[in-house]
């Protein structure tokens, strides 16, 4: 990364502690803002067609009991992402705990004593300075896999994804364009599928080279890296993104927050959305059309309901066709899975339901 | 329990003519017959031992030492002395020969000895020796033994695993001899059978000793004679116990109460508290001779109208005798009785140990930083008048706590791991029923199924689902009655009744406030403490953080002496310290007392006696004795007893009586 862009890292980071020594001086507790992040701040701008972050704030202050320690682990945090900053290193979250983790004084208090109270902390300086964790050089786990005709530059090394057999490269968590250059690109559409076990298949088959696409996936809720680099395709290879998920409330909010952006990391959707990433399964429709016996679909259970509920409540899920989806859903009280094609063939999905959803344009917006 | 039926069973009917060949197997009627014979209760006993708390070795030890210390407090309290009760275990080898290891001996001598009222010569026999002999089952009073079988019992045990007698030595006063006697039960009869009896020397002036040679194990821990010692110096805070362990190890227990329990009176028994054999003996062996007479005169609670009406709710002539009311009208006479409304029993013939006296007991024993103690107002459960009291010792002594920091290892936790000091112990629950220590069948004790059902939580200490509260806590819970219903004749558990249960509840409960309250005093005082504390940490940290993110180019010590006076303006600083001490007063916490580092609060007891009650120390020279045995008689008159108690009051601070120990040792043969 470029010393220009480190430097204005760690100046904002340094500024944490300029903060405390200014409020010291005058005696006043010292304050840090942090843009509150939960659905009751944010919106869902239509215009641009993602979420957006609104400007509610939450104060953490040292001297309150009941944020003190959060004050503290937050200041070292921000001490330990500047080491980064200065030494040009990347690390992941854990070892950002490990990296803080001491016990206090003469005490038998650890300063964090688990994971699951530093990564919040990170989350919380994201926002309140308004850089990126790739700005940090925090990495996440490499958990996505690319396939098909592109060819990345990673570190000086070529990469051609249509030379990596059927096992494809490994999507790193960080893919600015300082890390990864996208050196070539014939594809004509990007497929990103939920499951680890679809992609497969459809890698197996080689389905990328007949039908010249990317195929994608990022095993799950799509991390990071795999949302930026669509975007990046799509952005700058005028790529068209469709997106193959499980027909559950689950697989409907990872479509979304591939196109709208994820609530939690809302102030992140300018740059990881794609508002334009089309829907193409599995719909709730699609048993019927594909005729795919009821015994093959899973009865929702409480929290799937509840879930459906909620994503009806969103504003981005307000479109009548959505609506419509997901109440179809909800009526029929099954999910079905992508792997449920293979009833009626192994190769179903391959041979069958994605050149004819393809060739229909049976997808939604 | 004294007759098998078949003693009892109807003569055998006329038989057919024999076969001429008996089949082998199968018995006549007058075969059988000739096998068929009356079981003395010590025959019984001897197939039945599990039944008196003998059915192991090690219990047995346990049993024999626990009748013999009940009987010795019995007759102290009752002949108005202080209790004073050495206990002694020795090893002893099965045949001849060195005595073992104490870990492997299976026979043990135990000897009892009290500085008591002693027994007259000729009961001697009949009190160690005759089971289901004695003075309490044929009254309503509140004692520790219940039926005559605890001492003889032990006895027995003794005599059927070592064949050797029972040895007694008794003295009534120091001008009269001593006797002793070596005593065996004849098993047939239920008849004691003297071996040897004489006067001797002793040293004792007034007293009993008894030694019984038996089977036993010795290990300590849960539910060993250790523990009973213990536990019964909780409960008699005013008896002195010494006990001479196996090993040789001598533990005194001093008394830090010195005055005697208020005597418990001898109550009629109530009617409705009665079954229909009771009755049934009861009209038998009455000296009346009108059946209103009797249910008047032989029952609390019932006046000569109240009688009138039972018989005629009966439809029974009140003149009949009382001998004639048998069968069927007998029962209409019980059912009569059990349809009256009728007064509760008197509750003032009970005499619980007290909360001063609980408090003093179990601040003795145990070291725990609070302490209180509850004691019900009488209650009745089926004509029986009862009393549940229940005390709470609770935390760590903070010289005890001092030290377990001291030796733990500084050692910063890794993830998952707990602060030492958050340790799950499970709190230790106390059962006594007449100052009885219970030790066996937690479980099926109706007071441990309150504590149970007690919901500490409330309290602020924590509970597992059907488990007893969790915390260095010890739990005290008292039942006396008249007649405390135990689920089994070895006197092992409390029997499950509403009432008593209610009871028991209601006390824990009262308990569990004050300690809630305590608790929440304390933690209050310590998030003060802890508030300031965890800045102190926090700026530490928050200052280190400022200087790596400045790379050190600022000053440091004005940034911490900044964030420092803000905390301790925030946590109120001196003003705080001072709140944070009148906090931790006992004030308002009834018959409590409160260890803290600084000092102790509340109703303290003390283990040297005042000096007026050094002549209370009877058996310690033949001058004083006299003067005991006038305060002897002084039980029976009432009011006589009742102004010494007064008189003998302790004072409350222990110091200035420092002048009385030496006095008290030079008194000491």
């Amino acid at each position: 990364m470029s010393k220009s862009r480190n430097a204005a890292v760690s100046k904002k980071l340094v500024g944490l502690a300029d903060l405390v020594i200014a409020s010291a001086a005058k005696k006043k507790d010292p304050v840090i803002q942090i843009p509150v992040r939960s659905l009751s701040n944010v919106s869902f701008n239509e215009k641009k067609g993602f979420i957006e972050m609104g400007s509610t704030k939450q104060a953490r202050t040292f001297f309150n009991m009941a944020m003190a320690k959060k004050f503290m682990q937050t200041m070292l945090v921000a001490d330990a992402l500047n080491e980064l900053q200065s030494a040009d290193l990347t690390t992941s979250l854990r070892e950002i705990y490990y990296r803080t983790k001491h016990t206090m004084g003469d005490s038998h208090e650890n300063t964090f004593d688990d994971q699951a109270e530093s990564d919040p902390v990170i989350e919380d300086l994201e926002v309140s300075l308004a850089a990126l964790r790739e700005e940090f050089h925090v990495r996440a786990e490499n958990a996505g896999t690319i396939i098909g005709p592109v060819v990345f530059e990673d570190d000086g090394d070529r990469v051609d994804c249509a030379k990596l057999g059927k096992g494809g490269y490994s999507v790193p968590s960080i893919v600015e364009e300082e890390y990864l250059k996208i050196k070539k690109c014939s594809a004509d559409f990007i497929l990103l599928i939920e499951k680890g076990t679809q992609w497969n298949r459809l890698a197996e088959d080689k389905f990328w080279r007949k039908y010249n696409c990317i195929l994608l996936t990022g095993n799950g809720q799509p991390p990071r890296g795999v949302r930026r680099l669509a975007r990046r395709l799509h952005e700058e290879k005028k790529l068209p993104v469709y997106v193959l998920v499980d027909n559950d409330p689950w697989g409907y909010y990872i479509y979304s927050v591939v196109k709208q952006g994820s609530i939690n990391l809302a102030f992140e959707s300018q740059r990881m959305a794609i508002p334009n990433a089309r829907f193409v399964g599995l719909s709730s429709a699609d048993p019927e059309k594909y005729s795919l016996p009821r015994n093959v679909g899973i009865k929702l259970n409480d929290k799937d309901i509840a879930r459906a509920k909620e994503l009806l409540n969103y504003p981005w899920f307000q479109k009548k066709h959505w609506q419509v989806e997901v109440k179809r859903m909800l009526s029929s009280g099954l999910k079905f899975e992508l792997d449920a094609l293979a009833n009626k063939d192994f190769q179903f999905l391959t041979n069958t339901y994605l050149p004819k959803k393809l060739k229909e344009k049976d997808w939604l917006d | 329990m004294t007759k098998t039926k078949a003693a009892a069973a109807p003569p055998p009917a006329p038989k057919p003519p024999k076969a001429p060949k008996p089949r082998a197997a199968g018995k006549t009627a007058d075969e059988m017959g000739k096998q068929q014979r009356e079981i003395s209760v010590s025959e019984f006993f001897t197939k039945n031992r599990h039944l008196l708390g003998f059915d192991n070795p090690r219990k047995a030890l346990l049993t024999a030492v626990k009748e013999a210390v009940d009987n010795a407090l019995d007759a102290s309290e009752e002949a108005g002395i202080l209790p004073e009760v050495v206990v002694k275990l020795e090893a002893v080898a099965a045949g001849d020969g060195p005595p073992p290891r104490v870990s492997d001996a299976t026979r043990f001598r135990v000897t009892v000895v009290d500085y008591g009222p002693g027994i007259v010569r000729d009961q001697i026999p009949r009190i160690f020796a005759k089971l289901l002999y004695g003075s309490k089952f044929h009254r309503l009073r509140m004692s520790r033994g219940q039926q005559g079988i605890g001492i003889s019992a032990a006895g027995m045990y003794g005599q059927l695993t070592t064949g050797k007698p029972v040895k007694i030595i008794s003295r009534t006063r120091a001008d009269k001899p001593a006797h002793y006697f070596e005593i065996q039960i004849d098993t047939k009869k239920n008849e004691p059978i003297v071996l040897e009896k004489k006067e001797i020397e002793w040293e004792t002036h007034r007293g009993t000793q008894v030694t019984i040679e038996m089977e036993g194990r010795y290990q300590k821990g849960r539910a060993s004679v250790d523990e009973y010692m213990e536990l019964s110096s909780v409960s008699n805070p005013h008896a002195k116990f010494t006990y001479i362990s196996p090993e040789g190890e001598t533990k005194v227990y001093n008394r830090t109460i010195h005055e005697l329990p208020e005597p418990p009176k001898e109550i009629k028994p109530h009617p409705q508290g009665i079954e229909l054999g009771m009755l049934l003996r009861m009209l038998q062996d009455t000296k009346s001779h009108w059946l209103s007479g009797f249910l008047s005169t032989d029952f609390s609670r019932v006046s000569a109208q109240t009688a009138e009406e039972i018989c005629k709710a009966a439809g029974i002539n009140s003149h009949k005798r009382p001998k004639d009311v048998v069968g069927q009208d007998a029962e209409k006479i019980y059912k009569a009785i059990q349809a009256t409304k009728l007064m509760a029993p008197p509750t003032n013939c009970l005499s619980p140990i007290g909360e001063k006296a609980i408090l003093a007991g179990l601040y003795k024993q145990i070291k725990g930083e609070f302490y209180t103690a509850v004691t019900r107002p009488p209650s009745v459960y089926r004509g029986n008048p009862f009393v549940i009291e229940a005390g709470l010792a609770y935390g760590k002594h903070p010289e005890l706590a001092a030290a377990e920091a001291a030796q733990q290892v500084k050692a910063p936790l890794a993830e998952g791991e707990k602060a030492a000091g958050e340790d799950n112990e499970l709190a230790r629950v106390m059962r006594f029923a007449n100052r009885v220590p219970l030790q066996y069948q937690q479980s099926a004790c109706s007071t441990f199924k309150a504590v149970l059902d007690t919901t500490w939580k409330n309290y602020g200490v924590s509970q597992s689902r059907g488990a007893p509260p969790a915390g260095p806590m010890v739990v005290f819970v008292h039942m006396a009655s008249v007649w405390v219903p135990f689920t089994s004749e070895s006197k092992e558990a409390i029997a499950d009744y509403d009432e008593i249960r209610k009871e028991i509840t209601l006390a824990l409960r009262e308990a569990g406030r004050r300690l809630g309250v305590f608790l929440k005093r304390r933690s209050k005082a310590h998030d003060e403490y802890k508030r300031r504390n965890v800045f102190e940490l926090y700026i530490e940290e928050v200052v280190g953080a400022c200087k790596r993110l400045k790379g050190g180019r600022f000053a440091e010590e004005r940034l911490r002496k900044q964030l420092t006076e803000m905390a301790k303006k925030l946590t109120g600083g001196e003003k705080t310290d001072a709140l944070v001490d009148e906090k931790s007063s006992p004030h308002g916490l009834p018959h409590s007392i409160i260890v803290t580092a600084e000092g102790v609060e509340g109703d303290v007891p003390s283990d040297v006696p005042p000096p007026a009650e050094i002549a209370e120390v009877v058996h310690e020279a033949a001058a004083q004795d006299q003067q005991a045995e006038a305060k002897a008689e002084a039980v029976e008159d009432k009011p006589a007893k009742k102004t010494k108690a007064k008189k003998a009051k302790p004072v409350k601070k222990a110091k200035p009586k420092s002048k009385a120990k030496p006095v008290k040792k030079k008194g000491k043969r």
